[in-house]
């Protein structure tokens, strides 16, 4: 690993000025992705700023019915919160499908929004690489790109967002709140991951010197009909193929209120408000999911090795529904998928 | 005031009390967890396996959660308590999961089964496995390369008591 040197912010003004005062520094939560990064000489931060004992460990109700999490809470405490068991099984769900249980107890929710890319040429400085090095090319579009995006490409880079939790998050209708050096303010989460266009090197809105300080979730949870499932190349462990969270609220067979976001096919969580205006006020039928299934993946593009994710995610949407609406959620440890 | 590129930072002081005994480093901040047990405390029970967070060998408790020591740094755990594979034993009493690995013959090459081990005990106390699915789930964290799984669930069975 590089040489560094190492600060210990004691709260977040601290940490914002320790940002400001030092360009090339960077934060470090959980230190699951970022350490990982050093040790690939990806990262090489001139300076890292310990926000791990900041106060922002707790998850509190809000006044309108909501919760907010604090960005240091570790994934698996979020995961086993009784609040969220209760609320928002969705998320919890999309949590425990992601990593191992060690990386759970130490990634936190602010660095599990921030964690980059696993296209194995971002993480190997001796090959081209749009994201780590702006206009050196991209070697994923003609090498190998089975795990690689499907939506919302572009010609600088085809990486897509490893993040299960994100994925939950989008579904839904979390925001993210923000503090640095001109204030505070907060974003809805579907609008801080970035699609790679011209400038892949930038994956959130989250600006220099700015710390997520919490996440919110809306106070509709979902908690009776939803589902995320989760395909992969061996049963735990892996990043997603492809991942599906679903939430839905039905009256009867009628479907009042639908999301549906993909995971591991986009460089940001992937949602179409057309598909999901599209199951409103409708029965919950598998026409109408495969409906939902064709307007999320329209456009969907394939590169050399991963045309099979498209019928893959198209399958995974109209069972992850199904699942959603028959109130059968998948196990995330019991793996036949119902 | 920018950082230079090719200044030396200062060691660190740092504290720990690993398994049980209060012990000071002074350690350079890339230093990991499992480096400083190796190499600085001699405490070469935990194992590198992969060091990139991708095969639990290196799986310790730091207090009392199970952490991947190769992407933990040392100076961030400064006043944590550690316990790795050499201090589960008690009075020169196995633990009780040392003993079950030994009775399901749960190792070949043993070169992951300290993490193994760390790891089970920081399933038994999160209380979330209630059968062989989920200690299978919640135990994927650890690779073994001799393919001892269906034993080591076993004697993950014993130690929690339940089938
Ligand atoms: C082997 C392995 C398998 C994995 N499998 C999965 C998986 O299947 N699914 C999945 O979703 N994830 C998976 N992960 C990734 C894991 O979830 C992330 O590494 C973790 O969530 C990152 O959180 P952290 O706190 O450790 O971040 P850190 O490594 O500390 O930080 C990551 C980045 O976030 C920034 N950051 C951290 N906190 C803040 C903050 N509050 N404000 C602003 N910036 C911040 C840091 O500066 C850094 O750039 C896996 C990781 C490994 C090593
Ligand atoms: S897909 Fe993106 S991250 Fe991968 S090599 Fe291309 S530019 Fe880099
Ligand atoms: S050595 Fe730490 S997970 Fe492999
Ligand atoms: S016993 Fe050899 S790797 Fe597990």
């Amino acid at each position: 690993m590089i040489n560094f040197q190492y600060s210990r912010a004691t709260d977040v003004a601290d940490a914002i000025l320790l940002l400001a005062a030092h360009p090339g520094a960077k934060l470090i939560a959980g230190g699951t992705n970022l350490i990982d990064l050093m040790k690939e000489n990806v990262e090489q931060p001139s300076r890292l700023i310990d926000i791990s004992r900041l106060p922002l460990r707790k998850i509190e109700e809000t006044a309108d019915g909501g919760l907010r999490i604090g960005a240091l809470v570790p994934n698996s405490d979020l995961a086993y919160h009784p609040l969220v068991e209760q609320r928002y099984p969705l998320l919890a769900s999309a949590i425990l499908a992601g990593a191992s249980a060690q990386l759970r107890n130490m990634a936190s929710v602010g660095g599990n929004l921030m964690q980059r890319t696993r296209c194995a040429y971002f993480y190997d400085t001796a090959t081209p690489c749009n994201k780590q090095t702006p206009g050196s090319g991209c070697s994923a579009i003609d090498g190998r790109n089975r795990n690689h995006a499907i939506l919302g490409t572009s010609a600088s880079c085809i990486a897509t967002n490893p993040s299960d939790m994100s994925v939950a998050l989008a579904a839904l209708g979390a925001l993210v709140h923000i503090a640095g050096p001109s204030g505070e303010r907060a974003m809805a989460l579907t609008d801080f991951h970035r699609l790679p266009g011209d400038t892949p090197h930038i994956d959130t809105d989250l600006g220099t010197g700015e710390i997520i300080t919490a996440i919110e979730l809306p106070p509709r949870g979902f908690a009776h009909n939803y589902s995320y499932l989760k395909i992969r190349d061996r049963l735990s462990y892996a990043f997603a193929l492809v991942s599906v969270a679903a939430a839905l609220e039905l009256e009867g067979d009628t479907i009042s209120e639908a999301r549906v976001a993909l995971g591991g096919v986009a460089h940001k969580p992937w949602r179409s408000l057309e598909a999901e205006t599209a199951l409103r006020g409708q029965a919950a039928t598998t026409d109408r999911f495969s409906r939902a299934a064709d307007l999320l993946l329209r456009g969907a593009t394939a590169s050399s090795h991963n045309r099979f994710k498209i019928e893959l995610a198209r399958r995974a949407i109209v069972r992850t529904l199904t699942q959603a609406a028959s109130a059968t959620p998948q196990s995330q440890a019991h793996k036949k998928i119902a | 005031m920018a950082d230079a590129a090719n200044q030396i930072p200062d060691r660190i002081p740092i504290d720990l009390v690993v398994n049980g005994v209060r012990r000071t480093l002074d350690l350079v901040p890339w230093t990991t967890l499992l480096d400083a047990l190796r190499d600085h405390l001699e405490l070469t029970g935990t194992k590198k396996g992969c060091d990139h967070g991708q095969c639990g060998a290196c799986t310790v408790l730091v207090d009392g959660r199970r952490v991947n020591s190769c992407l933990t740094l040392a100076v961030m755990k400064d006043g944590a308590e550690i316990t790795t594979i050499e201090g589960l034993a008690s009075d020169g009493a196995l633990h009780p999961l040392q003993q079950a690995f030994i009775d399901h013959d749960a190792f070949q090459c043993g070169y992951c089964t300290p993490g193994q081990i760390c790891s089970a005990a920081g399933l038994l106390a999160e209380g979330h496995a209630k059968n062989a699915d989920e200690i299978r789930e919640l135990m994927s964290g650890n690779l073994c390369r001799c393919g001892g799984y269906p034993n080591i669930v076993a004697a993950i069975q014993q130690a929690m008591g339940r089938p």
